[in-house]
């Protein structure tokens, strides 16, 4: 109960925090609607007020206030209007049947998270025969660790287009030049979990299968990787995450009309800020989903295993 | 007396042979010599314990006959062979300090372990886990998880697994160093009971006096900075002790003498 307050409590200050956002953000071009309107503005005139600080043009003209949480296309949608548009875009289109329309967030989100999965399995496997090498081959380390780590540092962004044009000149595109960048971002967390999560036997166990005169294969098979199990899943929830966001990035470049990116595209070709507020927080409460139902299998299987609390 | 002189002869084979056994850890700042012309011979059946200060070289001896260690200097032969072949043919079963028992897995499939990667058959497996775990006195206690546990019985599943296939020799390094005295007398005299059924050679580890005189045939004090053997004591007490056996005078004076030893052994700091 103490912990809902809480939480609640810092939800609450976030949503006033933005509301109050809102009041500056958008003063001036509620102001200049306003004027146009008909309405008395102080001081008079869109050039006056272009230098003037937002606060006070707030405070000088607090009749405008409701209306800088209801504009059509303000600085800052206020959380009820992208909330709004959530439902309109998701909820509303279900009850009208039309759940998979070309509006609505579940089919968007549906392109995006297909590209995810297939990304994300793609790099986990990627990631785990990666992480199987370096630990079994000094060389191999010595080899691929450097640049798996300094393909990190490469800004996705930057990258992207480069991928999607290579793949489209041999003839790639649809679903997988997105899974592909998508695999790119989420195979690190994987491999460096991995590395972790395979070399967390110490050395006693080691010593022990020695005895035993075990195999290396057995050791990895009865030792390393049920021993990696914990590693594997906290890098997954990084993973999945980085994998949507591979995916998103993805349709930026290409102009897509479907997905997530192309919400956030066609949102900020138009101005429509709240859809582009509305498609980053579908992605948001899509990766929240991801993680979670990620957090859900790790606790079946580690319980399973016999390892959970 | 004669007659039992010549049978006791008989069976009596050296297990373990070691001569002028050296070893050297190169560190970053200088070698270490961890073994230092190390003699020893262990016969089967034998109960030797290997007591000593930190540094005094028992581990890594343990090590040396286990083949987690190699000798740069001297011989040492483990069943007539090299412990390294001894290793491949599975001679040892070796209990360390911690129970080292999978959190992944149950009690019996623990046990399991050696046995699955040894190549038994399931029935021979579940036969085995079950003579082990009576052995230890933790039947029933085959489908807890680790965790669920006491720290002496983990102990005590570690040691079954170490029984669960046929090797004639454990090697025990501190096992129940980290219980406490009461759990501890317990478990030694569990072990006796358990080394005088199954007719094993046993190597053990230990830090403290009591533990080594009344468990061992054989007490092998060393001493540090090099490794060394100071005195080999062969114990006169009778192979059936209680655990009351601490007060009479033999075990006194055995005690004693190791007492002794380890004093001499610690004279040159």
């Amino acid at each position: 109960m103490k912990t809902l307050i809480a939480v609640l409590t810092v939800l609450s200050v976030i949503i006033a925090f933005w509301y109050a956002a809102c009041l500056p953000m958008n003063i001036k071009g509620v102001l200049t609607e306003a004027e146009r309107a008909g309405a008395e503005v102080t001081p008079v005139g869109a050039k006056e007020r272009r230098d003037l600080g937002e606060i006070g043009l707030v405070l000088g003209n607090s009749f405008a206030v409701p209306a800088t949480w209801a504009q059509d296309r303000p600085r800052l949608p206020a959380p009820h209007q992208v909330a709004q548009e959530l439902w309109k875009t998701t909820g509303a289109m279900v009850l009208k049947g039309k759940m998979m329309s070309k509006r609505s967030l579940f089919y968007h989100g549906w392109v995006t998270l297909s590209a995810t999965l297939l990304g994300f399995a793609i790099g986990t496997g990627l990631g785990i025969l990666l992480a199987v090498g370096i630990v079994h081959s000094k060389v191999m380390e010595m080899s691929v660790m450097p640049w798996a780590i300094v393909s990190q540092t490469i800004p996705i962004i930057a990258l992207a287009p480069m991928i999607i044009v290579v793949l489209y000149s041999i003839g790639v595109q649809g679903i997988i030049p997105k899974a592909v960048i998508s695999a790119y971002l989420s195979f690190f967390p994987v491999v460096v979990g991995m590395v972790k999560g395979l070399r967390s036997p110490d050395g006693m166990q080691l010593d022990l299968l020695r005895t035993y005169n075990a195999s290396t294969n057995q050791g990895f098979w009865k030792l390393r990787l049920p021993a990696s199990m914990p590693y594997l899943f906290a890098s997954l929830k990084i993973g999945i995450a980085a994998s949507l966001v591979g995916a998103i990035v993805g349709e930026l470049p290409t102009g897509a009309v479907a997905g997530l990116g192309a919400r956030l595209l066609g949102g900020s070709y138009y101005g429509q800020t709240v859809q582009i507020w509305s498609a980053l927080f579908a992605a948001a409460i899509l990766a929240a989903c991801l993680v979670a139902l990620l957090g859900l299998i790790e606790r079946m299987v580690l319980r399973r295993m016999g390892m959970g609390a | 007396m004669n007659i039992e002189t010549t049978t006791q002869a008989d069976v009596t084979k050296a297990v373990v042979e070691a001569r002028n056994l050296d070893l050297v850890f190169p560190t970053s700042d200088g070698s270490v010599q961890a073994l230092k012309d190390v003699n020893l011979t262990i016969n089967k059946g034998d109960f030797v314990s290997f007591i000593g200060p930190s540094g005094c070289g028992k581990t890594t001896f343990l090590r040396v006959m286990a083949a987690l260690e190699q000798p740069t200097g001297g011989e040492i032969t483990v069943n007539g062979m090299t412990p390294d072949e001894a290793r491949r043919q599975r001679a040892y079963g070796y209990v360390f300090q911690a129970s080292g028992l999978y959190p992944w897995r149950n009690i019996a499939r623990n046990i399991k372990l050696p046995l699955e990667i040894m190549g038994y058959s399931k029935a021979e497996q579940e036969k085995r886990v079950n003579e082990v775990l009576e052995l230890v006195e933790l039947s029933g206690f085959g489908g807890k998880y680790p965790w669920q546990l006491s720290g002496g019985m983990q102990q005590r599943a570690s040691i079954a697994r170490a029984l669960a296939f046929d090797a004639d020799i454990l090697l025990m390094d501190e096992p129940f160093g980290a219980l406490d005295e009461i759990v501890r007398d317990h478990l030694n005299e569990q072990l006796l009971k358990l080394w005088a059924r199954t007719n094993k050679t046993i190597g053990f580890v230990t830090h403290s006096i009591p533990e080594a005189v009344y468990l061992s045939t054989k007490i092998v004090v060393m001493s540090p900075r090099p490794g060394r053997i100071t005195d080999v004591i062969e114990s006169p007490l009778p192979s059936e002790r209680p655990l009351d056996i601490r007060d009479s005078p033999e075990f006194i004076e055995v005690a004693h003498r190791v007492r002794e030893g380890l004093r001499a052994g610690h004279s040159d700091d």
